[in-house]
């Protein structure tokens, strides 16, 4: 186990290959016996740590990074690809995937040009800020760029882990009930944007729209959301320019 | 479940406070889980022996200090313990409640050798 940037990860592979690192670190020596010490740290110091030192090499570079969650199969890869298909040529895109297992998803978003790193988490349910640092250090994401990084399909354990992001974009498909908001509050009350996927099938089913939004309003009075579909580009036009005004805060910081 | 990663990223400070002060053992460790940190009671008692397995904290006892819920009201004003973030106020059954305490999730002590 790595202490010194944390991975304890086994099975944590990037672009496939096994992440190791070797770096000797003995215990010190014994300094007396029995005894209380007191800590007080948080269990996520450590990752708020490598998150803070993500963030500020996203700020050196002018770099919006955002962490796009959601459960499994909302849609995040498509959405990606179309974002990027509607940035090409403008403003420069990469993406971190996040997945237990294969590198389907880095695969499809490197068919549309744009380059892209699979983490493979193995067992682990989310990312954390150790993964994404170390995916940047493969990835090197160019100045003023957009880095996306797409969570492993999870709306529990993600919302605890910051990876250094100007925000957290959650994803929530007509397909998966209006209550979401209100069974997964955490993941809600993280973010800073919701998008509303899938709408192009609303009139196959039946969902209420405005509950959800009044159930993902109840978590967070003003939380921004916005209705989209990546199979027709409905409402696209409002996310691209969701991601360049806040992509123009991300360079003036 | 990231009960057991929060485990495992705690177990890897404790290796480098280990280094930091000196000590080769951990037989005790006392954690304050609030009601509202998102950790599960259970989830880490059920985590805590895997990860520690192998490391200088096997073994160890683990003794959970759980911290309940509370919040203000928004309608009302009433101090009020909750179960769950977003829960109404128990006191007016309406109003949003604002966190104030039971969100801590940390490593209070150690118990070292
Ligand atoms: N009708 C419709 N289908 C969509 C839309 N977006 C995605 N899909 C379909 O939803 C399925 C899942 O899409 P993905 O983009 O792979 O979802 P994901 O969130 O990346 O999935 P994981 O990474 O496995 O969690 C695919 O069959 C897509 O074709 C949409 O806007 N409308
Ligand atoms: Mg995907
Ligand atoms: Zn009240």
């Amino acid at each position: 186990m790595c202490t010194t940037c944390g991975c304890g990860q086994a099975d944590l592979r990037l672009d496939g290959k096994a992440h190791a690192h070797s770096h000797g670190h003995g215990l010190g020596s014994d300094r007396g016996g029995r005894r209380r010490v007191s800590l007080e740290e948080s269990l996520l110091a450590k990752n708020d740590a490598l998150a803070a030192g993500n963030r500020r090499r996203f700020a050196e570079r002018g770099i919006l990074a955002l962490n796009l969650v959601s459960s499994p199969g909302s849609g995040k890869t498509t959405l990606l690809e179309q974002t990027i298909l509607r940035l090409q040529g403008r403003i420069p895109v990469s993406v971190i995937e996040g997945d237990q297992q294969t590198s389907q998803d880095a695969d499809r978003i490197r068919a549309t040009g744009a380059p892209a790193l699979q983490i493979n988490t193995g067992k682990g349910c989310h990312l954390d800020a150790h993964m994404v640092g170390h995916a940047l250090d493969h990835l090197d994401p160019t100045e003023g760029s957009v880095l996306m990084i797409e969570n492993v399909g999870n709306l529990v354990c993600p919302a605890a882990f910051d990876l250094g992001e100007a925000a957290k974009v959650v994803i929530l498909s007509v397909t998966e009930g209006e209550d979401k908001p209100l069974k997964y509050p955490d993941m809600f009350a993280a973010a800073g944007l919701m998008l509303l996927t899938k709408v192009d099938l609303l009139p196959h089913l039946r969902f209420d729209v405005a509950q959800c939004l009044a159930h993902a309003r109840r978590i967070r009075p003003d939380l921004q959301i916005l209705r989209v579909s990546a199979q027709t580009g409905e409402g696209l036009e409002a996310w691209i320019g969701w991601i360049e005004a806040r992509r123009a805060v991300a360079q003036k910081a | 479940m990231h009960e057991l990663s929060l485990l495992e990223g705690m177990v890897q400070g404790l290796e480098e406070e280990a280094r930091r002060q000196g000590f080769v053992r951990i037989h005790q460790v006392r954690l304050e889980v609030g009601r509202l940190s998102g950790a599960e009671p259970e989830a880490l008692r059920f985590a805590f022996g895997p990860a520690t397995e192998g490391t200088l904290a096997e073994g160890a006892e683990l003794v959970l200090l759980e911290a309940p819920g509370t919040g203000l009201c928004r309608a009302c004003g009433a101090e009020v313990e909750i179960g769950a973030r977003f829960d109404p106020c128990p006191a007016c059954g309406e109003g949003f409640v604002d966190v104030t305490g039971g969100t801590e999730l940390r490593i209070k002590d150690i118990d070292v050798e």
